[in-house]
């Protein structure tokens, strides 16, 4: 089974790297954009068939280790 | 002063640190490996010193913060042992949760490797009383993410408890936004724990106690950490 966690800064977090990528895109004349927040995802395998499980084990892990809650949100999607 | 030392892989101040502790104390500090379960018997102090603990992975501190070791410390922190922990240490202090916070990249994204002043703000900490209160220190930085960021309502907590010990400054012990060189918030250079046993500091005072270095203010840290545990004991 696959999964994938998102993480990506609360709001209102300051992100020095996205605004530094903003200012490359508008460099580099890419129309449109409005505002760069940089994140994280981590492509993770499950053993074992069960989603509920998986769900709780992606849960455990984000809030141990994979995300800094102080500063982070997190998503979890399991995908079948 | 019996101290430990934790190395966890990519630390690289180990040596400086275990050599300031030495030069204040006069006894050789413990290494401590980051897979050990326990503490040497005895342990007055446990520093966690500054480097790149397994590459910066993830986030800064973040790994080194859940290895074996860090629950021995936890619970040395919870019966009041000193705990100090410089530029990675602190990081990994904020990642283990001994310490409110975060550190973020530096605010113009550059590591910044110089020297800074710092003004001790309080002087009646075991982590300060080498110092007066208001004094200007010159001690080095290198770091890349030294930003500290926390919530309002920590922040606010932090300031109302006299818990911020270190902050950058001018030469002149001025605050402002031109001596904040990191961006963090309201120049928190250091902290300590609520209960006042546990500091995190970005700078290096451990680089800053011989002649030789140029500059020796980094010095009184380390004196009155004996000095307070010589009187305790």
């Amino acid at each position: 089974m696959k999964a994938r966690v998102t993480v990506t800064l609360k709001t209102g977090i300051l992100d020095p790297q996205g605004k530094a990528i903003e200012g490359a895109l508008k460099s580099l004349g890419v129309d449109g954009i409005a505002s760069v927040r940089q994140g994280k995802v981590f492509d993770i395998e499950i053993s074992g068939g069960d989603t509920a499980k998986a769900e709780a084990a992606l849960k455990d892990a984000a809030d141990k280790l994979l995300a800094n809650t102080v500063i982070e949100n997190y998503a979890i999607e399991v995908q079948g | 002063m019996k101290s430990a030392i934790l190395v966890f892989p990519g630390i690289n101040r180990e040596r400086d640190m275990a050599r300031a502790l030495r030069l204040a104390s006069g006894h050789e500090p413990t290494m401590v490996w980051h897979a050990e379960t326990s503490l040497p018997k005895g342990t007055d102090l446990v520093v966690v010193p500054g480097g790149f603990s397994y590459g910066d992975y993830l986030r800064c501190g973040a790994i080194a913060a859940r290895a074996p070791v860090m629950a021995a410390v936890r619970e040395f922190a919870a019966d009041g042992g000193l705990v100090l922990g410089v530029c990675n240490g602190f990081q990994i202090l904020c990642e283990s949760g001994l310490l409110p916070g975060v550190l973020m990249r530096n605010a113009k994204l550059k590591f910044l490797c110089h020297d800074v002043h710092l003004r001790v703000e309080r002087s009646d900490t075991p982590f300060t009383q080498g110092y007066n209160a208001g004094q200007v220190i010159r001690v080095p930085i290198a770091h890349g993410e030294g930003n500290y960021a926390a919530d309002d309502e920590t922040i606010r907590r932090l300031e109302g408890d006299g818990r911020v010990l270190y902050r950058y400054c001018a030469a002149d012990g001025s605050i402002g936004d031109h001596s904040n060189i990191n961006g963090a918030a309201r120049g928190i250079a250091g902290i300590i724990s609520e209960r006042g046993n546990v500091l995190g500091m970005m700078p290096h005072p451990e680089n800053h106690v011989e002649d030789i270095m140029g500059c020796t203010d980094g010095r009184g840290l380390f004196a009155g950490l004996v000095e307070h545990l010589e009187r305790a004991a």
